[in-house]
């Protein structure tokens, strides 16, 4: 094989103990609290300095794939909120967008704006449970993981009058949604959004400026933005690496384009800043939330052409992607114009993010990998799948 | 940011070598894909990082497709009895089957310039079973590097030029490629010789003895 062009790669880097040479391996998982699951690094440690990660991955694997290949379409819906399941709707939203590609579905305006509402909901329970979890694993036992799930709870309930799952939502469809909101739930969710710049006030003012946070997490695990790039990394944490790189804005798929919201961008690409864009984002989300809210229109929540329950596509595929709260999230299908998809593929954003991350824990101490992992931000239903 | 057509020429013109050629998707998401061979993969992805600026490989997956047999019904002349006819057979012809490398290709440099469609990049093998070698894109694309050994490990195809292809999500001592289409699973999966077996069975064995 040889290229005529010159290009640069971005493999992981191979550092060099610097002490006697004797090193201890370290099986951290697959039950290390930290691991957020069932989820293995293999450790190559000299001291206390990190030399070799290796990711061990499958302790969650259900072949979700193979399951897609054998259901009919509208049949994978309910097991797509199982993938990343601290977000579910948004889930939904990609699966159904992918299909919508595929079979040329079209949505009405009201079931467009449902969909914003419940993605932006999602997200800001994603970036405060995301945010909790980190601070608990800093050492800040239970407190600040309460606030966040105190808040995510709220929102929670709100899931669970809309679509009868706190979690398992199961709730968009090909075309549109399940059911419509009530008026009553609306009042319900403007009462939220209106409360909850003051709950990301109090969080930022209890571990903005705190001094153990700030020793732990500025300049440490930093990601530049070529290897980000390079390496597919998407979501908060490309963008605290400061590329500008937001689906909502680069697609406006959706109805994203009718929003006035910015983009967060960090500027070192160390814990802290994907800390700070996740704040800034759950703020931005809120901003959206009040925009939505404000002029959902009425009308039908599906379109009257939309597929039923058994359909049959014409051969062909198509790939769809939204800004998941962790990047993003694809779905790829392929039809041979049969009931169920000829070849189903999720484009997980949790386990391609994990791919630098041993180039970001190299030269670090054990207990900072615990931080770095924690940033990423993953939860082990997607990555596995 | 160019369609796949555009693309395609532009390759063809930078790189006259490379075999690349276009299929059409008859889905109404109209993303169409190049199909390029094995041997000049690197080059031509090298060619649409650096020079197309689709510097962001977002998917990698395969795709099975197996071998199919086709029956058609052929019109031949014969000799019956003496005299020339024109008679129907069938003929049953064996179509090759494949496995192909997807990628779906977008651009972080040019995301400004509206709304992006993938352009699909696919490499295929020369069969499913001997010949399931295809280059690595890792060294272009790191995004590539769970991906392909994800690929490798539920589809069986061999990325050459990968720094570390393992099993991603089966365990190491697994032999099979399960999202092949022609896989069938196992009854047991778990089953594996366990001292406790040897255990009882001298047990048994044991107690066998006992009685006699």
């Amino acid at each position: 094989m040889t290229t005529s062009a010159e290009f640069k790669s971005f493999l992981p880097p191979v550092i060099e103990p610097d002490g006697d040479g004797s090193l201890l391996e370290v099986a951290m998982g697959p039950h290390h609290p930290s691991t957020h699951g069932v989820f293995r690094m293999d450790l190559e440690l000299d001291g206390e300095r990190v030399i070799k990660l290796k990711p061990v991955f499958g302790y969650l694997h259900r072949n979700h794939e193979k399951i897609g290949e054998s259901t009919s379409y509208l049949g994978m819906m309910p097991f797509t909120d199982r993938l990343d399941y601290i977000c579910p709707l948004t889930n939904n939203w990609a699966y159904a967008l992918a299909v919508e590609k595929l079979t040329g579905t079209l949505v009405p305006e009201r079931a467009e704006y449902i969909r914003v509402i419940l993605a932006e909901l999602t997200r800001i329970q994603n970036h405060a449970s995301a945010i909790g979890f980190l601070i608990q694993e800093m050492g800040a036992s239970g407190t600040p993981l309460m606030y966040a799930f105190r808040e995510r709870e709220k929102i929670l309930d709100l899931f669970e009058w809309l679509t009868g799952a706190r979690m398992m939502g199961n709730y968009m469809r090909f075309g549109g949604c399940r059911v419509d909101v009530s008026p009553e739930w609306i009042e319900s969710a403007k009462k939220f959004v209106a409360g909850a710049p003051k709950f990301l006030d109090e969080f930022e003012a209890l571990l903005g400026g705190n001094e153990i946070l700030m020793a732990r997490t500025q300049g440490m695990g930093i990601l530049p933005a070529d290897l980000a790039i390079n390496a597919g990394i998407t979501g908060p944490m490309l963008r605290a690496a400061g590329v500008n790189y937001d689906l909502r804005k680069v697609d406006h798929y959706g109805i994203y384009d009718r929003f006035s919201f910015r983009v967060p961008l960090g500027d070192h690409g160390d814990i802290y800043d994907r800390y700070m864009v996740r704040i800034l984002e759950a703020r931005e989300s809120i901003k959206i939330l009040e925009q939505a809210l404000r002029d959902i229109p009425g009308g039908p929540i599906k379109d009257p052409k939309a597929p039923g329950r058994i359909f049959k596509p014409k051969p062909g595929e198509a790939y769809g992607r939204i800004e998941a709260p962790k990047g993003e999230l694809g779905f790829y299908l392929i039809s041979d114009g049969g009931a169920s998809p000829y070849r189903y593929r999720v484009r997980p954003p949790s386990l391609i993010n994990l791919t630098v991350l041993e180039d970001m824990c190299l030269g670090h101490n054990v207990a900072d990998v615990v931080l770095i992992f924690g940033s990423v931000d993953i939860v082990l239903g997607e990555v596995d799948r | 940011m160019k369609t796949a057509e555009e693309l395609l020429v532009a390759i063809q013109a930078a790189l006259p070598d490379a075999r690349v050629e276009l299929l059409l998707n008859p889905s109404v998401s109209a993303q169409h894909s190049i199909v390029v061979a094995p041997a000049d993969a690197l080059q031509v992805a090298v060619y649409l990082r650096e020079v197309e600026g689709l510097d962001y490989c977002s998917n990698v997956t395969g795709v099975d497709w197996p071998g199919k047999e086709i029956a058609e019904k052929v019109k031949v002349t014969k000799l019956v009895a003496g005299v020339e006819t024109e008679v129907e057979e069938t003929v049953k012809r064996r179509e090759p089957g494949c496995l192909e490398a997807v990628y779906h290709l977008f651009s972080m440099r040019n995301s400004k310039e509206g709304a992006q469609t993938p352009i699909v990049l696919r490499q295929r093998t020369g069969n499913r079973t001997d010949d399931v070698k295809v280059p690595s894109l890792t060294p272009v694309w790191r995004s590539a590097d769970f991906q392909e050994r994800e690929v490798f490990d539920l589809f069986g195809i061999v990325f050459e030029g990968h720094h570390d292809l393992r099993r991603l999500l089966m365990w190491d001592e697994f032999e099979d490629h399960p999202m092949r289409r022609d896989y069938v699973d196992p009854d047991d999966y778990e089953w594996e010789p366990t001292a406790h077996d040897e255990v009882l069975k001298r047990a048994q064995a044991q107690a066998a003895g006992v009685a006699e």
